[in-house]
């Protein structure tokens, strides 16, 4: 049956925890042949390929529904290794690669060629010696089926960025068996020339009769290499086309890609109330924060404003807020109401009367163990020595918490922001996100910042939770005219919330633009596309 | 102009190398040069040195070098060899008391020290892999735990439960075994079995005698050093280099982590009982409860001088350690002496040197991770040019 498609996947779903991330995906991919998977963060398109490689998370998280067929027969990996043996191949996002080893050795890392010897019989074949002969050989193969020229020698940490990716490649086309190579934006990290380089030996590879998923979100790269197009959103396939036949645009696929209904929310629109004086001043500024690193980002929010941050992950939207905040190692300017911040010190930023509210919500936003008033009022007793009771004759040497005034802080804010606990000593671990992520927030209302920092404050909280505070959010900035910076993954939350939306890309500022512009904007500033402000 | 500033560059990247080179090899550097300064002070002879190194070389390099595979695995300095110590002092007890003397007394020895050191060693391994990244504090305290079992053995059931015939190796009181053992019966036996004698060093007036070299110790410890050389070739040793790099890596290669990572600290406890008996049949008196101790802490100290470090260690590392860290110990006390009239400095001296110098190695390599950190950090940015506004 030589029409048979190699891969089938028939009405896959998933669902974690309740939360449905995958519904009723179905496409097929030929021998040969080249399918470029395309979707915004949280699309569906890791979960659908932990599924195909069975990941053990599927099966400890209820397995998935649907079926997979892979060469005619169905298919369920209990293990990667069951999909490696079957030969599905995978380049993931992050090296897997040994840094003290030559190329060679990681090509041919745990499938070392082994010399024969006695001593393999008496023990385990792992007593043999290792035929570098032959793996330099079988390492040079695969490099050159490539296009590419690395010595097999050479030691991968010193190799160039682009390599790297090269030979995690290689190590897939030596597997004689692989008949299918998923790549997870493998051109990420890769410049300009070698990216071609990239997408021809892809190409030379499809023709050999290799089957290749291409994940990407540099569209234009997507529709010159792929011969069929899945467009994930919502963990739904909102399109599918062949490449070849018709014109695409990458306009059309970022519309596809973030095309919500754009109505659907038009209440949620809300009053400028910004005055234009502007309100925070960053210039040139640089962050190392691991996965989100910011290169170069400029921009200025206005007084009273509510600036959102969005961009996929692993772009920098994260690096700004938390270099601004001095949580990680960061350079470059940053003014509040034209004051310098010194950077890199938690406590100068919160002392210029910024707080911030973490995407880390348990790890950073939250001392879990403690009780809520303790909480909310911890920064604020730290920080601006509120909440405190002077002891007499010890002046500032000695001064006791004041436990009435921070109950009847806590109280407060229970009571504004629908907190649902059972009283202001519960401890936070016990709350559930939603109620979590509003304990944060009152513990930086708590210390009436001038510019208040807020990362992710929808993720992981229910529907019902989500509305509420953003409802707050606004609230709050219309009350008292703070000035909120909101970083987002979600582009929907940032549109609805707030009067600006800065893309980020790249470590850099891809466009500023006003919320109000239709999504599919946002989508190709996302996609690395220029657009007009 | 543009070839200007090459050529500058690399006079000042070749300054920066030999910089680099001192920063690299600055413990056995101190060591030499303390060396140089203390031998003229010691007075003694060339001979003396030559003959006194070549048997602490022959004593002490086996158990260093059972230091060698745990390190390629990621598993830092085993100070669980201490374990294989006792398994060693064990055997040898036991061939003591069944008064089995030479060669065949040594062997008979390893052959009941490994199985006690492979099941101590399966204990050790299993123990170190569910304190991943602690190895070496995990290590040193199992140490003290299976000190407590040695001496439950060795101290209370030898005697009582365990037959020991020879009541000369009982206490008076009936059970455990006395302090201080003479090996008499294999005094170094190992090293007098192919008898070599150099000499005698006549020059001119001076009448410097004659050097003994322990060949048969010599061509055990050349043994062991093949076996390293070929085991790091081996499917086995590539597999537990994969994995001193990256743990998560390796795993999902499938090279089976926990197995390998057992495997090595069996071998390196089975090393370390036969370096055990080798260092006692030189020796030839065991302190039953002290011996073992030393083991661990000299071993590790000798190497690290040797310039090896917690992630890397050679056998050239070996070799060198043990001659610098032994000289030290020989011509110290001398120098001692002749310096500030007593010995006793020289004794302080190598308990301090011992102590800094595992303190000093463990510094620098944090110091090092952290830097290695901090690189791979600034490098997340990507193309330096791009921060020109920093």
């Amino acid at each position: 049956m030589p029409d048979m498609p190699l891969l089938k996947l028939e009405n896959i779903g998933k669902e974690y925890f309740g939360n449905r991330v995958l519904a009723d995906v179905s496409f097929s991919l030929n021998r040969g042949e080249i399918l470029g998977l395309v979707g915004e963060n949280g699309a569906g398109k890791s979960t659908l390929m932990n599924i195909l490689f069975g990941m053990p998370v599927i099966a400890s998280t209820g397995g998935y529904e649907g079926s997979l067929y892979f060469d005619g027969e169905k298919v369920s990996f209990k293990s990667p290794f069951d999909a490696l043996d079957v030969g599905i191949g995978m380049v993931h996002q992050e090296f897997s690669l040994i840094p003290g080893f030559s190329a060679a050795e990681n090509i041919l890392l745990n499938r070392e060629v082994l010399n024969r010897s006695v001593l393999e019989n008496l023990f385990s074949p792992r007593a043999a010696t290792l035929d570098r002969q032959t793996m330099n050989a079988r390492a040079a193969r695969a490099i050159e089926t490539l296009g590419v020229d690395i010595g097999v020698d050479t030691i991968v940490s010193e190799m160039p960025v682009g390599y790297k990716q090269f030979i995690e490649i290689a190590r897939e086309i030596d597997r004689a068996k692989t008949r299918l190579l998923v790549l997870d934006e493998p051109t990420a990290v890769l410049t300009e020339t070698e990216s071609q380089i990239l997408l021809s030996a892809l190409r030379k590879l499809a023709d050999s009769g290799i089957s290749i998923i291409f994940i990407s979100h540099r569209l234009q790269e997507t529709i010159g290499l792929c011969d069929k197009l899945v467009v994930l959103r919502d963990g739904r396939i909102v399109k599918e086309v062949p490449v070849k036949d018709t014109e695409l645009s990458a306009r059309d696929i970022a519309s596809w890609m973030v095309g919500r209904n754009v109505d659907n929310n038009p209440t949620a629109r809300r009053v400028n109330s910004s005055t234009g004086e502007i309100a925070l001043e960053v210039e040139h500024l640089w962050v190392d924060m691991p996965g989100e690193a910011v290169r170069d980002a400029s921009f200025t929010v206005h007084k009273g404003e509510i600036f959102g941050i969005g961009g996929l992950a692993g772009q920098g939207k994260l690096g700004i807020p938390n270099g601004i905040m001095g949580l990680f190692p960061a350079g470059g300017t940053v003014k509040l109401f034209g004051q310098a911040v010194e950077l890199g010190e938690p406590r100068a930023a919160l002392d210029s009367k910024m707080a911030f509210v973490s995407e880390d919500r348990r790890g950073v936003g939250l001392l879990l163990g403690e009780r809520i008033d303790w909480n909310i009022t911890f920064t604020a007793m730290q920080v601006q020595d509120r909440f405190l009771k002077d002891v007499p004759f010890f002046g500032k040497f000695l001064r006791l918490r004041d436990d009435v005034a921070i109950a009847e802080e806590a109280r407060g804010y229970i009571e504004s922001l629908e907190i649902k606990c059972t009283g202001v000593g519960q401890r936070a671990v016990e709350l559930s996100g939603g109620n979590q992520q509003k304990i944060c927030l009152a513990k930086a209302f708590c210390l009436k910042p001038d510019l208040l920092l807020v990362c992710e404050p929808t993720r992981g909280i229910d529907v019902g939770a989500k509305e509420l505070v953003l409802g707050t959010l606004r609230r709050y900035n219309e009350e008292y005219g703070t000035t909120i910076i909101v970083t987002s993954s979600e582009l929907e939350e940032l549109r609805a919330v707030c009067d600006r939306v800065a893309i980020v890309g790249g470590g850099g500022v891809a466009g500023i633009l006003p919320a109000s512009r239709p999504p599919e904007d946002f989508g190709i500033l996302m996609m690395g596309e220029k657009i007009d402000a | 102009m543009s070839e200007n500033t090459a050529a500058f560059q690399t006079r000042r990247t070749f300054a920066q190398k030999i910089t680099a080179l001192f920063a690299a090899h600055a413990v056995p550097i101190i060591f030499i040069v303390i060396s140089a300064l203390a031998i003229p002070i010691s007075g003694f002879s060339a001979t003396y040195l030559i003959q006194e190194l070549l048997i602490r070389i022959g004593r002490n390099s086996f158990l260093i070098l059972s230091l060698l595979i745990p390190i390629m695995a990621g598993m830092g300095l085993n100070f669980g060899m201490v374990l294989g110590a006792m398994a060693g002092q064990i055997g040898l007890i036991f061939v003591c008391d069944w008064a089995i003397v030479g060669v065949p007394g040594i062997v008979l020895a390893m052959i009941i020290g490994t199985p006690i050191a492979v099941v101590l060693g399966l204990l050790c391994g299993a123990v170190l892999n569910r304190a991943k990244g602690q190895e070496m504090v995990t290590g040193y305290i199992l140490g003290f735990f299976i000190n407590g079992l040695y001496q439950l053995v060795v101290l209370y059931f030898m005697g009582w439960f365990i037959p020991i015939a020879d009541t000369s190796l009982v206490l008076s009181r009936g059970y455990g075994i006395r302090n201080a053992i003479s090996l008499m019966g294999i005094r170094t036996v190992l090293d007098r079995l192919l008898p070599l004698r150099l000499g005698p060093f006549d020059i001119g007036t001076f009448h410097l005698g004659y050097i003994d070299v322990p060949v048969a110790t010599y061509l055990v410890i050349a043994a062991f050093c093949f076996f390293v050389i070929w085991f790091r070739k081996t499917k086995l040793g590539q597999d537990m280099r994969a994995i001193g790099q990256d743990r998560a890596v390796s795993d999902s290669a499938g090279i089976p982590v926990d197995k390998t990572r057992i495997i090595a600290i069996v071998i390196s406890t089975v090393l370390a009982c036969y370096g055990q008996i080798i260092y006692l049949q030189n020796m030839g008196t065991l302190n039953t409860y002290n011996s073992h101790d030393q083991a661990g802490m000299f071993s590790i100290a000798a190497l690290l001088i040797g310039g090896a470090s917690v992630t890397r260690a050679s056998i050239g590392n070996v070799f060198l350690g043990v001659i610098l860290f032994h000289l030290m110990f020989i011509v110290a006390p001398m120098a001692g002496k002749n310096l500030m009239g007593q010995a006793q400095i020289g004794e302080f001296f190598r308990v301090f040197v011992s102590y800094g110098i595992i303190a000093v190695a463990l510094v620098l390599h944090a110091w090092k991770r952290h830097n290695a950190i901090m690189n791979a950090r600034r490098s997340l940015r990507g193309a330096p040019g791009k921060k020109e506004a920093a």
